[in-house]
């Protein structure tokens, strides 16, 4: 049996598999459903969600926190980070709030992850 | 000033606290040295919080804007006082506390004390060599490149394989600066399994373990820091140098409970460093609780809020007449480095956290009359289990034992 961690969560479930022929035959230790896509997704294309941030136009901070509202292929990461730094969101922003729409074509939105309130640049 | 009960600290143990008291009918004063409420999760950017508590993914910043939201829905009840410090807390249930609109006192029936944790500096790493800018602490680093837009540095090296150190290492490649390793005094990893997959195996961050910084190079930013393997104490072994020509090193070396208002007032427990405290939450001071990790090192927020409630309510309850004692001690045993609560009281079940004292492939746990198994544990994985109160009667102590099968 192969020996996978589970990272979707901090309970991080140490998964048995056994694949034959491209196929997983046999799985044990996923504490919940979500382990069995997250072996799929590992073996196939593995994914991540991705928190990062993003500047702030007239906010009280500089930076608003964010994440990808789903797990992107972690090969395009290094991508998705030059996108970011490019990105900007105008005060104010509220947790939620979509700052990015499908972004790289995944399907995937980033979202704000913290509210940043307006003030009036001096 | 008067209230019932004064909570010190806002972030995930303090909100929580707050809210189970407000609950309770209970009118509330909340104090918050930051500008904003949440505590360290404001800059924790990252993913991994309230799976436990909201059975779903958040990052720190999301975790904390649930909790503000509640206690805005008990503003009648709780007063948020922040930019706020809490100078002094006194034997009469009086405390002095400064703010923006001055320095003022406030007398109280309660406290709960939820001052979270500092990082252990470098300073007590006693670690030979210059003392150039360019070393942080992680959450330092964390708060300068995810609240204030600042990047710490160019090429950066991370001391100490917690949690932080991993997350620190991700956050630090995503924004660009070159990590070049972890480095572990421990033969083992010091955080979550799914933090070395996902913060050092998905960038190709090589994690150095039994290693240690022996000296660190700078005249006034740090130029070169030089590692070395250690042994089983620990020491270097000669000969095993290697040298990291890095602008930036982060350390992610343990947290201590921040104790220092209280030191006169209450016990602390010798092991975990942190506030003594019963499964009520009270301290060996009737009128202080204490929550979250002023108590002890938590692995999880999700549990720093459930101590917090607890807190909270039985703060209430003794705000309200009710009396307990502090009760028997509970004392780690057997392969068991450290528990929390450090008393069990007699009243409810016991939620008891542990860890182990060296990695288990399989024990058993054995508490009073309570047992159960587990399979592949280690020290930085904490231990949770709920202990029914008639396994625990008629005993003078409880103690904890993992026995090795």
């Amino acid at each position: 049996m192969e020996k996978i961690v589970c990272v979707l969560c901090p309970m991080g479930c140490k998964i048995k598999y056994r694949v034959e022929d491209g196929k997983i035959v046999s799985v044990q230790g996923n504490r919940c459903p979500r382990g069995l896509s997250y072996l799929e997704d590992e073996l196939k294309e593995p994914k991540r969600i991705v928190p990062t941030s993003v500047k702030v136009v007239n906010g009280e901070l500089p930076l608003v926190s964010v994440k990808t509202n789903r797990p992107i292929p972690k090969r395009l990461i290094p991508k998705f980070m030059q996108l970011i730094k490019q990105v900007q969101a105008e005060a104010p922003v509220k947790v939620g709030d979509v700052i990015l729409k499908n972004v790289l074509d995944t399907g995937v939105d980033v979202i704000a992850t913290r509210t940043v309130k307006r003030v009036n640049s001096a | 000033m008067k209230t019932d009960v004064l909570v010190i600290g806002a972030g995930a143990a303090g909100m929580a606290a707050a809210i189970a008291a407000a609950k309770k009918n209970l009118k509330v004063v909340i104090a918050e040295r930051d500008e904003i409420t949440g505590g360290i999760l404001n800059q924790c950017i990252h993913n991994g919080f309230g799976l436990h508590y909201f059975r779903e993914e958040l990052t720190g910043p999301e975790y904390a804007e649930r909790f503000r939201e509640q206690l805005n829905r008990y503003a009648d009840a709780i007063e948020v006082l922040t930019d706020c410090h809490v100078l002094r807390l006194n034997r009469d249930k009086t405390a002095l506390l400064v703010s923006l609109k001055g320095v003022f006192e406030l007398e109280t029936k309660a406290v709960i004390y939820a001052a979270g944790a500092r990082e252990r500096p470098f300073g007590s790493l006693m670690i030979p060599g210059d003392r150039p800018s360019g070393i942080f602490t992680a959450g330092v680093a964390q708060r300068l490149m995810n609240i204030d837009n600042r990047k710490v540095g160019r090429r950066a090296l991370i001391v100490g394989s917690g949690d932080i150190g991993m997350i620190m290492a991700r956050r630090l490649t995503l924004e660009g600066i070159e990590v070049v390793g972890v480095v572990e005094r421990l033969p083992y990893p010091g955080g979550l399994l799914r933090n070395v997959i996902q913060c050092l195996r998905d960038f190709n961050i090589p994690l150095y373990l039994s290693s240690t910084v022996v000296e660190v190079k700078g005249s006034e930013r740090l130029e070169e820091v030089i590692v070395a393997s250690v042994d089983e104490q620990f020491r270097p072994i000669p000969g095993t140098e290697k040298s990291f020509k890095v602008d930036t090193l982060v350390l992610s070396v343990g947290l201590i409970p921040q104790v220092e208002m209280l030191n006169s007032l209450v016990a602390l427990d010798k092991r975990t460093r942190g506030i003594a405290c019963s499964n009520t939450g009270q301290s060996s001071n009737e009128w202080i609780f204490a929550a979250g990790n002023c108590t002890a090192i938590f692995d999880l927020v999700d549990y720093v809020t459930r101590e917090g409630e607890r807190a909270g309510e039985y703060a209430s309850r003794y705000v309200n007449g009710d009396r307990f004692s502090l009760g028997i001690p509970i004392v780690p045993g057997e392969n068991v480095m450290l528990t929390f609560p450090n008393f069990y009281s007699g009243v409810d079940d016991l939620t008891l956290y542990l860890r182990c004292r060296k990695p288990m492939e399989r024990a058993l746990l054995k508490v009073g009359g309570f047992e159960k198994s587990f399979e592949d544990l280690t020290p930085s994985e904490m231990i949770v289990v709920k202990i029914p109160e008639r396994k625990l009667a008629n005993l003078d102590m409880v103690e904890v034992r993992l026995e090795e099968v």
